[in-house]
């Protein structure tokens, strides 16, 4: 009786977000002209897998009790770089998948060497290397083009035996391989320790430091992976600002919207997936009602306040008022 | 530091130098090193025409630079700058369509949207204690939304009004752009507040640590407030101006400022921790960055190296002054 409801207070945001992604789910299939079948499944997940990685990147560096907001810069890179690489014989394109996700844990490093061994703020670290990463974006693609291998594209997006999307697979296995292991790792315990209190942990010997540079490398290579699966959807390379921007913000309110708290310590990847497929859908419902797209930018503005503002409630708990200032 | 380690030369330097924060005259020696650079490439750099109409541009930045300075003195962030100046140079637009009642509003009406913008700003994180990096993201993209359905539903007016020209681009003074005096009153209103008032005070004592403000008697939440409410005004009356400058307003035309708003202030030695800076590093930052731009562009350097220097000289100069302090 006490574990279970041990482990229910410990996953209530992830399952708020669980929650609140089926019923947006059965509301949006409910409502679409073509109903619930495998290919509004295929296309819905396709759409959904893309914010997910890019948030489950955030999460990692949000545990910490930081930010990245580059993480919608090294996704627009990594898209682009595929796009010059991820094509040619199966060598090749192999080659090509390993050189971009190099190239997002690359980033993702440098952000956490800069934060962590620079001790600069995570804010402005990361939208200076952000700039630099979009420049050297711009620089692999001036104009949206290039290619990709398209029977690896089309065999990631499409569907396995016919039903289940092969993109929310892979996704799954990118949880199992990356996301398990690191949240049971001494390093992942460290990460969460860190955002949780850095003082007490630095003062119990938790390596603090290789933590949250392991959480801010991981996000690289998760948003690295993201930026791939765009390729696979698209087959070009672009690199555009505000889809890169709109990414960043997008992975913010997912993470929210995943119970993963923005002060620090708390909360899980697979809370934050389920954040952004919730945020997708809700963000799909105004097609399938018919709504002008002009609306859209709006609607997902306001959605991301009232988001980011319910975190707020906490202060109703406060019973000293010099806890505002923590 | 500076009292044991630059004490043999500083001892024969005047007074000003040897209070003055070492970031600040960083920024200066780069100002000139980067003047030397540039007259090196073109005859005209040093000319007196050249460098007013660089002061002229170097305003717009200036005056959604001095807004952020306040945010930031305060421990705080205004991402929200983008659609700030964007909604602010739109709306005056607008308003001008509304007959001359609308003219003659048009520009308290852009600062009051943005103003409008950074009141939301200002309750979210002072009263709601939302992490004002979100809360300001979030303000972006609502107002962002705004926009895009106002223009797109009933595309207004982009226009700017004879007053907007005049004053981004007229001669009140024979030979300094009204824009570089607008920008020299709000410097001078700005170093008043800060150094002259209660209210500047108190900015620099919340960036320093709010916990003690808030048990000295000060009501930080409204101090909170009201610097994000000048920061959001500002920023849009910034948005007026270049308005007034291109005679038009266009959507994206905020993107530009955010990160050189940030850059001035932070290479100015105001720390991005908060309540450290000066007004005077702000001016230095700024000038920089738009001496920076300027040679860029005069080496015609594509946007993505122009973004990759950016980036790359904010991380540095960030390093060299702006590190916390070791936790052990």
């Amino acid at each position: 009786m006490k574990d279970w409801r041990y482990w229910l207070a410990e996953q209530r945001g992830t399952l708020l977000a669980f929650g609140i992604f089926i019923v947006m789910f059965i509301i949006y299939t409910s409502n679409h002209p073509a109903g619930f079948t495998a290919n509004v499944v295929q296309t819905a997940s396709n759409k959904g897998v893309l914010l997910a990685f890019v948030a489950m990147a955030q999460t990692l560096v949000v545990i910490t009790a930081g930010i990245d907001l580059s993480v919608g810069m090294i996704f627009t890179l990594t898209n682009c770089l595929a796009s010059w690489l991820v094509i040619g014989t199966g060598i090749e394109t192999a080659f090509g998948v390993v050189a971009v996700l190099g190239t997002g844990l690359l980033c993702g490093a440098i952000n956490g060497a800069i934060v962590i061994y620079g001790r600069l703020q995570p804010i402005v670290t990361t939208i200076a290397t952000g700039a630099v990463y979009f420049g050297i974006a711009l620089l692999l693609r001036p104009f949206p083009g290039g290619s990709v291998n398209e029977d690896l594209a089309d065999a990631l997006t499409g569907r396995l035996f016919g039903v289940v999307p092969a993109s929310l697979v892979v996704l799954l296995a990118v949880v199992l391989v990356v996301w398990v292991p690191f949240s049971r790792s001494v390093l992942g315990r460290a990460a969460y320790a860190a955002g949780s209190s850095e003082m007490a942990a630095y003062m119990s010997g938790v390596p603090i430091r290789r933590g949250k540079f392991t959480a801010y490398a991981l996000a690289g290579l998760l948003a690295a992976i993201g930026g791939l699966f765009l390729t696979f959807f698209t087959y070009t390379g672009e690199a555009a600002y505000a889809s890169g921007n709109a990414y960043t913000l997008f992975s913010i309110a997912a993470v929210v919207l995943g119970g993963v708290s923005l002060f620090g310590g708390k909360g899980s990847a697979i809370g934050a997936i389920f954040g952004a497929l919730a945020f997708r859908t809700i963000g799909d419902l105004l097609f399938v009602f018919d709504f002008d797209p002009l609306w859209q930018p709006l609607f997902q503005g306001v959605i991301l306040l009232i988001a980011v503002s319910l975190g707020a409630f906490a202060l109703f708990r406060v019973r000293n008022r010099l806890e505002w200032f923590l | 530091m500076s009292e044991t380690t630059i004490g043999g030369i500083a001892g024969r330097m005047p007074k000003f130098i040897r209070r003055a924060d070492p970031a600040v005259l960083t920024a200066f020696a780069c100002i000139v090193l980067l003047l030397f650079v540039g007259s090196l490439y073109s005859r005209s750099f040093l000319s007196p025409e050249y460098l007013l109409q660089q002061l002229k541009v170097a305003s717009f930045l200036g005056v959604i630079a001095t807004g952020m300075m306040l945010v930031i003195l305060l421990g705080q962030i205004d991402l929200s700058v983008p659609w700030s100046v964007a909604a602010g140079a739109m709306m005056a637009c607008a308003a001008a369509a509304y007959g001359p009642v609308g003219v003659a509003l048009a520009i308290p009406f852009g600062i009051f949207c943005g103003v409008v913008i950074g009141v939301v700003n200002g309750i979210g994180v002072a009263y709601l204690r939302i992490p004002s990096m979100i809360i300001t993201l979030a303000t972006n993209a609502v107002a962002q939304g705004l926009m895009v359905v106002y223009t797109g539903g009933f595309s207004p007016q982009d226009s700017a009004t004879p007053a907007m020209r005049y004053l981004a681009t007229g001669f009140a003074i024979p030979g300094v752009p009204n824009a570089v005096i607008i920008w020299a009153l709000i410097g001078a209103a700005m170093v008043f507040v800060l150094t002259r008032t209660g209210f500047g005070r108190t900015v620099y004592g919340i960036g320093n640590r709010e916990r003690a403000a808030y048990l000295s008697g000060i009501d930080t939440r409204r101090v909170v407030l009201i610097a994000f409410a000048a920061s959001g005004g500002l920023s849009a009356f910034g948005g007026v101006l270049l308005a007034g400058y291109a005679s038009k307003a266009a959507q994206s035309m905020g993107d530009a400022y955010l990160l050189p708003s940030i850059a001035a202030v932070v290479l100015g030695g105001t720390s991005i921790l908060g309540g450290r800076g000066s007004y005077l590093g702000t001016v230095a930052g700024v000038i920089l960055i738009t001496l920076l731009q300027s040679i860029l562009s005069v080496m015609q350097m594509p946007e993505a190296g122009r973004q990759i220097i950016y980036g790359v000289v904010i991380v540095a100069m960030l390093l060299l002054y702006g590190r916390a302090p070791a936790s052990r």
